[in-house]
């Protein structure tokens, strides 16, 4: 049985089942507020979500059972009598010390939790650091959207924030350095291309079994790193890809030349290209891509898939894949990709899913 | 002292719907709030000290901002706006 916790304009859904069989509705909880993120803490078994109240903020809160209470978590607030005010956490991830958590959202922020995620504190290296006034927001928003821990290492992280690319710290968020080195940010002129922190990065995912090497999906490309996010290449450019825009990314933790994406048809339209469903897989770091259709709609099928909204579970022959759309259809694989089922249909338009 | 009148849900984090505050306007009274009723914190002022967009906050039935003058027995709404998606 897997789990699925899947956040939607309307609430925290909790899928339970398998894909063979069928899965059911565990749990909802939060109706009527927007749930941008929920994840399961493998550690503690402890469930965070957060939620964005329309009238009263974002906020994380804490459970150990989703169809039970909820506890309201400290400190996610920007500091006071500032200018800024937090708009929404965009993802929560569980660090790799003991009790450490991270959570990013926007304006372009990073929170860290020491005790799983009741308490909170925002990251000052990041929220002062000297290029802040200098950071554009995409359409989204100014969003810390992807947190990437060092597998054993609790020092080293990254983050990714659009518009403003990746960043990695070697001293547990102490000090940050931008690492966009490659990434061909083509949305803007030729002259400004050589931008050092102006990248749209919609994804990042790292390999499970070679931590250095990362890819990530662009606002315009899929790129690859070899070198722990010091520098990328192009690995969709020419390829069989429909088109180097889309959100999300996973890889199967258990092949390092592994990735999936989920092609939108560009920018100014992001939907499945050519009314179709299709999740495109590389097997060989990029080199080449192909589609995986079956029991994915072929047909009249014009879906928008968030960047938070497609994950994973287990590993190699084994790996289980999910993704949702805007239009509240759930889809998972048991077999790798091979085959597709529709695992749930109806729901508010998703904005993420995590397998717990 | 002005009354601060709450609902659902702000009502229940702060443990009743009406409270007595002093201050001089309407961002002191809710900062007074804030001050007796911890659990409130954040969820009518955000950090800019400022009121939520989608909040609406009303003396005496007039629609207010943080600088509105409250006085002595005034009454303070604090609803959630007509909005929402």
């Amino acid at each position: 049985m897997t789990e699925v916790l899947v956040g939607t304009k309307k609430g925290l859904f909790v899928l339970e089942g398998d894909v063979g069989s069928g899965f059911d509705v565990k749990a909802r909880a939060f109706p009527g507020q927007a749930v941008e993120y929920a994840m399961r803490d493998p550690r503690s078994g402890r469930y965070l979500a957060s939620v964005t109240s329309w009238f009263y903020g974002g906020r994380i809160w804490a459970t150990d059972d989703p169809a039970g209470e909820w506890q309201e978590a400290e400190g996610i607030a920007l500091p006071e009598e500032g200018d800024q005010s937090l708009a929404r956490i965009w993802v929560i991830e569980p660090g790799v010390a003991d009790g450490d958590v991270y959570a990013g959202g926007d304006p372009g922020c990073l929170f860290e939790s020491h005790d799983g995620g009741l308490t909170w504190s925002l990251n000052r290296g990041l929220w002062d650091h000297p290029t802040r006034p200098e950071w554009n927001p995409g359409a989204g928003g100014l969003c810390l959207h992807t947190i990437v821990p060092w597998p054993d290492d609790p020092d080293r992280l990254m983050v990714a924030i659009s518009a403003v690319g990746v960043w990695l710290s070697d001293d547990r968020g102490a000090t940050w350095r931008y690492s966009n080195a490659g990434i061909v940010p083509e949305y803007l002129p030729e002259e400004a291309q050589d931008a050092e922190f102006q990248h749209c990065v919609h994804n990042v995912r790292r390999s499970g079994s070679r931590p250095e090497r990362l890819f990530m999906q662009f606002h315009g490309g899929v790129y690859r790193s070899d070198d722990a996010g010091a520098t990328w290449i192009d690995v969709g450019d020419g390829t069989d890809l429909p088109s180097d825009f889309g959100f999300p990314i996973v890889v199967d933790p258990a092949d390092a030349d592994s990735a999936f994406v989920i092609p939108h048809i560009g920018a100014e339209d992001r939907t499945t290209p050519g009314g179709a469903v299709r999740v495109w897989e590389t097997r060989d770091a990029g080199a080449s891509w192909s589609p995986r259709t079956e029991g994915l709609p072929q047909q009249n099928a014009y879906l928008t898939v968030l960047r938070e909204a497609f994950d994973t579970a287990g590993e190699g022959s084994g790996l289980e894949l999910y993704f949702g759309a805007t239009s509240g259809e759930v889809f998972g694989s048991g077999d790798a990709g091979a085959s597709w089922a529709q695992i749930a249909d109806h729901l508010p338009p998703v904005h993420s899913v995590r397998t717990a | 002292m002005a009354l601060v009148m709450l609902r659902a849900p702000l009502a229940d984090l702060a443990g009743g719907r009406e409270h007595p505050v002093d201050g001089a306007t309407v961002k002191e009274a809710l900062v007074a709030l804030e001050r007796t009723c911890p659990n409130i914190s954040g969820w009518v002022l955000d950090e800019r000290r400022t009121i939520r967009t989608h909040v609406n906050v009303y003396v005496n039935g007039e629609l207010a901002r943080e600088e509105t003058v409250v006085g002595d027995s005034d009454r303070i709404h604090v609803l959630p706006a007509i909005s929402g998606g």
